[in-house]
């Protein structure tokens, strides 16, 4: 397979950045997306010029390091995957691939496709954590937990932190990636003890990072890679009207 | 004033929730109480005559003029803060995502069409009714269908609104003002339970159904008042041109 | 000179030593933790829990990842579930038995004491996890449920759906994040640590690189933990994930810290076959997948022909023309025998020609009797997300046709060579996790991984490091601008330019490409003399056309991944001919390490104990030098060795 692959260009943070356009020849069907990055930029070395820059890691769809946005969608057109786990047998022999890095005030260009999601973690250091002490808990059946809340726990914690939902969201808005860590641990009785003071603090720190209001579009959750239900969204909100109707 | 209400991304939206909720409650009542004006058209004045000549009409009339401004301010101030939290850089192609609703990504388009419309109603209707009668004039000015000029009392809404209607142009207009609520509501009805908290998985489909059916209502109700007092406006106005006040 | 190695193993029962060693060893006291700076390289499970837990304890800690975030790290990967011994299943599971079996499934070369600690403390870890929040699977009384496998009779392994690494790796992550909301954690994403500072031949700090300006940093502290992972990118090929690398691991080699065992690799026997020249890395498919699936390949070559070739489905092949060859080889363990076993099964087929895909290296698994017994929907409950990820995958629907595996490179059990501290041959340098060698021997087991880096991270580390660091309560800050860091620096640099100066013809893919092949087919599943002392010469002529000949764009003022990836490569080119020299050494096959000079009969491994009851521990000598082997002798106090049997 044949494709011209459009790709956004960018030094670093206060560069300028631009479209260009490059030519991949011979790709397998059973190329990886990624792979045909790969490809592409051993091409380039080879050519003698700068390969583009874009997050990997795992490439099993876990890592949550990939980050691109392709031909309109965050991680590609298929749906609950990420960009590692999209194949060239989606695309159309001969088309042109749109790649871009993720687009978001939170999230400033590294280099070309590369993004700084730090944001992400210090939303998660403000509050996404139960204060526990190492080795000062009880055993690990001494709290029944009903099935149901368990999974749903785990429906939310199945986060990769990818930053798909906030470059998605029109209003850059990182709610559903706050909204899972703090739903999945407001589902468990040992989230419960902090859950107010969690629930306010991370959104607090989620205004204050730049990101955006949600207005319930559901995009997020139409190109998160694992399928995270807006659900969590609604949590949130409870939990942290609830909290501040308290204070 | 610091609160969560006018600081918290999550406190904002529950105002555009709660003000959002009360433009419903009153469009409902609106509507139904226009709805008596296909049965009874004298009934329909006394209605008029009731609401328009007490002062807790007029407290009512502050509280809603307060719920329209409170929900029109807040939508600018998160689209501001939406588009900036975008980031200046936008995607070069953008997709609509599957399952997402075209209404909930132009809420604010949709909203803007709504309250030009409603500038246009108060014209036509209020200005000679409620606030005649708040700048104690005896007598609305009206023009009959033969284009001459007369008094009419304020509280003759029905025959108001039979000669606003005898116009094509005012039908016209009016339907697709029904319209853009028509989509405001679609998405704004089961949203308003998202960002209060009260939603989840297993009440989404139910909370769209019942979004859709108030929306659809709501149109219904006032296009079929539009549109049967455009078809019988010579019997409406030829009924209700003497009418008298009776309280 | 060679190590004079302690391993400070202590005396006492078995059950008892590390309550002994623990009474024994120093602690500081709160005032004084306050004075003390701790660096930890790596954030996966290890370095996460570990840098958490000494923060909690009031230690000053700086933390390092090459990723952009501390959650990225490779411990997100693992799948299955993590091993404990808690008898929650009332199969008779004790302590001891997850000892023994780890002992036995490592292949008699692990350390005893080390063992049992480990599976001592893994009971603490799932009731620690399930503090912070981690979501286990939950039966309908709520109370935690537990999975079986390989190698063991017992259920005993707790997991979240298919994603316990990630799991577990955020519970650490989030005990980071709260260290590093209260200041005691600082963290360093998007750093690479290029080199150990070592002065008065104690460790005191790091030259780290901050990938994304190129800036060379000096950290200094009191003691330096190593938390980086394994090194099975070597191969190129692997489950590793692409930035896994072995660097921070080798730097501390380099300054004088033994390397123990290199040779030991864990070939994972489940993973998605090898496609083209163009595949980046190898996709596990969880091990839990053999609870269910059968193996097996066609008895008939022209059945494998025609599969090869379309003509025939797999599906179309008859029962009894089926070669079920590890139910047939393993009757009592069956499918679910240890992974060196099953991998080594599975070679042993496609050698003889049976392999079912156009490369000839591919066995099915397949789920047609489960679909039958049990039911496409509990089938679907069990793996969905799996045969998903299959068919996004291969394009082949894995309900209705099995699924093609092979082997791969997965872990490395080899590692820097600690004592029972966990510290290295370096005072004040400690290694935790997979980079280190201590727990598994020469094959780890399903679900020992996870178990191993957060024993080490929360339960052990945070003790025995109080022992040396007592002895620094008088201590000053480290300072950075002493001759030991000006060297440190000036060799990172000078590293750095003699790479752009080359300006050669091949990309850094191009030659760790053909440094997977040398390894995968020299030091991969079946070793022996001959293609060992191959891979070693070949490995060296790959090493001097590497830098002759690498074509390196970019500058180092900037975010250059392709920088990131020669640097690693470098390290690769000296590690893997380590692993040769490890490997031609041992001459016994045992767990993942197999010379094929050294099989039983039926071609299981042969171990020599009389002669290599060892972990072989490398040091240094310099880049062309034939290193220097050490020896740790593994005395067996408590356990009989014997010959591993999966049969009966």
């Amino acid at each position: 397979m044949n494709f011209t692959l459009k790709i956004w260009r960018q030094r670093d943070a206060k560069s300028q950045g631009a479209f260009e356009t490059y030519k991949v020849t011979d790709i397998s069907a059973d190329t990886s997306f990624l792979e045909m990055m790969d490809i592409l930029n051993n091409n380039l070395i080879h050519e003698g010029k700068e390969p583009v820059a874009f997050d990997h890691d795992c490439r099993e769809g876990i890592c949550g390091m990939c980050s691109m946005h392709i031909n309109g969608h965050a991680h590609g057109p298929s749906q609950a995957v990420t960009t590692c786990q999209m194949y060239m047998r989606k695309f159309k022999d001969g088309s042109t691939i749109t790649i871009e890095p993720w687009r978001s005030a939170a999230f400033p260009v590294i280099r070309d496709l590369v993004v700084d999601r730090g944001a992400y973690d210090k939303i998660l250091q403000a509050g996404g954590f139960i204060s526990v002490r190492t080795n000062s808990v009880p055993d690990g059946n001494a709290i029944p937990i009903p099935k149901k809340d368990a999974d749903e726990s785990m429906d939310a914690a199945a986060c990769v932190g990818c930053g798909a939902c906030a470059a998605t969201c029109k209003n850059g808005s990182a709610m559903l990636f706050v909204a899972a860590r703090v739903s999945s641990l407001a589902k468990l009785p040992q989230g419960r003890v902090e859950g107010a003071r969690r629930a306010k603090a991370m959104v607090a720190k989620m205004d204050e990072l730049g990101f955006g209001n949600c207005t319930n579009t559901g995009a997020c959750q139409a190109q998160c890679p694992k399928s995270i239900s807006i659900a969590h969204i609604a949590r949130l909100n409870r939990e942290f009207l609830a909290a501040k109707l308290q204070d | 004033m610091s609160c969560f209400l006018t600081n918290s991304s999550v406190g904002k939206k529950l105002v555009m929730s709660i003000s959002g909720c009360f433009l419903v409650l009153f469009i409902l009542f609106h509507m139904s109480m226009n709805l008596t004006v296909l049965f009874s058209r004298e009934a329909y004045n006394l209605i008029c005559e009731f609401l328009g000549a007490n002062w807790y009409a007029l407290a009512g009339t502050a509280v809603l003029a307060f719920g329209v401004a409170v929900h029109f301010i807040y939508a600018f101030i998160l689209t501001i803060n939406n588009y900036r939290a975008r980031g200046k850089q936008r995607y070069a192609v953008t997709v609509q995502e599957k399952g997402v609703s075209w209404a909930s990504k132009n809420m604010l388009v949709l909203g803007i069409i709504v309250v030009l419309g409603l500038g246009i109603h108060l014209i036509h209707f209020w200005s000679k009714m409620q606030l005649v009668e708040v700048m104690h004039s005896q007598f609305a000015l009206g023009i009959d269908a033969n284009g001459a000029e007369f008094t009419v009392h304020p509280a003759n809404g029905a025959l108001l609104m039979a000669y606003t209607f005898s116009k094509w142009y005012n039908v016209v207009i009016y339907l697709v003002w029904f319209a853009a609520l028509w989509f405001h509501l679609t998405h704004g009805v089961w949203s308003m339970f998202q960002s209060a908290g009260f939603a989840n998985d297993t009440w989404y489909p139910r909370l769209k159904c019942l979004a859709n059916i108030v929306a659809t209502l709501i149109f219904l109700g006032f296009a079929v008042v539009a549109v049967v007092c455009f078809l019988k406006s010579g019997d409406y106005i030829a009924e209700m041109v003497n009418w008298t006040p009776g309280l | 000179m060679a190590y004079k190695l302690d391993a400070k193993t202590p005396a006492g029962e078995l059950a008892q030593k590390w309550s002994n060693h623990k009474a024994a060893i120093k602690v500081v006291s709160p005032a004084n933790k306050r004075k003390l700076d701790i660096i930890v390289v790596g954030t996966g499970l290890g370095g996460a829990s570990a840098a958490a837990s000494l923060g909690e304890l009031g230690y000053n800690v700086k933390i390092f990842c090459i990723s952009d975030s501390p959650r990225r790290a490779h411990s997100i990967a693992a799948q299955g579930g993590i091993n404990a011994a808690k008898n929650y299943q009332n199969d008779n599971d004790s302590i001891y038995r997850l000892f023994y079996d780890t002992i036995k499934g490592g292949d008699y070369r692990a350390r005893e004491a080390n063992v049992y600690r480990l599976a001592e403390v893994s009971n603490l870890i799932i009731d620690q996890c399930v503090a912070q929040g981690v979501p286990f699977a939950r039966e309908y009384g709520g109370l935690l449920a537990n999975r079986s496998f390989g190698g063991a009779q017992v259920s005993r392994t707790f997991y979240a759906r298919g994603q316990t690494g990630q799991q577990l790796l955020l519970g650490a992550y989030a005990a980071l994040n709260k260290e590093i909301a209260a200041g005691s954690v600082k963290s360093y994403p998007r750093h690479e640590m290029l080199d150990i500072v070592i002065e008065n031949g104690e460790a005191c700090g790091i030259i780290a690189r901050n990938l994304v300006t190129g800036e060379i940093e000096r950290h200094g502290a009191h003691a330096v933990v190593i938390a980086t992972g394994g090194y099975g990118n070597v191969f190129f090929l692997s489950t590793n994930a692409m930035a896994s690398n072995g660097s921070a691991a080798f730097q501390c080699y380099r300054k004088g810290a033994g390397f123990a065992n290199p040779c030991f690799t864990q070939i994972h026997p489940t993973c998605i076959p090898v496609h083209g020249t163009q595949q980046s890395k190898l996709t596990l498919m969880s091990e839990s997948l053999r609870n269910d699936g059968r193996i097996w390949v066609p008895k008939k070559m022209e059945d494998v022909e025609a599969i090869r070739k379309g003509t025939k489905l797999p599906s179309e092949i008859a029962e009894e023309d089926r070669d079920y060859y590890l139910e047939r080889r393993y009757p009592a363990f069956g499918n679910l025998v240890p992974r060196d076993v099953a991998s080594r099964a599975a070679k042993e087929r496609c050698d003889a020609g049976f392999g079912v895909n156009e490369t000839g290296l591919a066995v099915f698994i397949d789920f047609k009797t489960a679909i039958e017994r049990l039911g496409k929907d509990v089938i679907k409950q069990r793996y969905g997300n799996l045969f998903d990820m299959y068919e996004e995958i291969t394009d082949v629907n894995p309900y209705e046709q099995p699924m093609q595996i092979f082997p791969a490179v997965h872990y490395t059990m080899g590692g820097i060579w600690v004592d029972y501290n966990l510290m290295t041959t370096i005072p004040g340098l400690y290694a935790i996790g997979e980079a280190n060698f201590s727990d598994h021997g020469a094959n780890r087991l399903g679900a020992s991984a996870l178990m191993q880096g957060l024993a080490d991270g929360y339960f052990v580390l945070p003790y025995t490091i109080g022992d040396y660091l007592a002895k620094k309560i008088q201590a000053p800050k480290v300072k950075t601008d002493t001759a030991a860091f000006d060297e440190a620096e000036k060799g990172v640099r000078a590293r750095i330019e003699r790479l752009f100066a080359i300006k050669g013809n091949q990309s850094v893919d191009d030659i760790h490409k053909r440094l997977g092949l040398i390894m995968w087919d020299n030091v991969g599943m079946a070793r022996t003399k001959e293609s060992l002392e191959k891979a070693i010469v070949e490995i060296q002529a790959l090493r001097k056309e590497f830098y002759a000949d690498l074509k390196l764009v970019g500058d180092n003022e900037s975010f250059n991944v392709e920088l990131e990836k020669a640097l690693r490569l470098e390290d690769f080119l000296e590690l893997g001919e380590l692993m040769a020299r490890d490997a031609l050494n041992r001459e016994e096959s045992c767990g993942g390490h197999f010379r094929s000079e050294h099989q039983t009969e039926d071609g299981e491994a042969l171990r020599h104990d009389d002669k290599f009851a060892y972990a072989a521990v490398w040091e240094y000598k310099g880049i062309d030098n034939v290193p220097e082997m050490t020896i740790e002798p593994l005395e067996y106090e408590f356990v009989h060795r014997a010959q591993r049997n999966y049969k009966d």
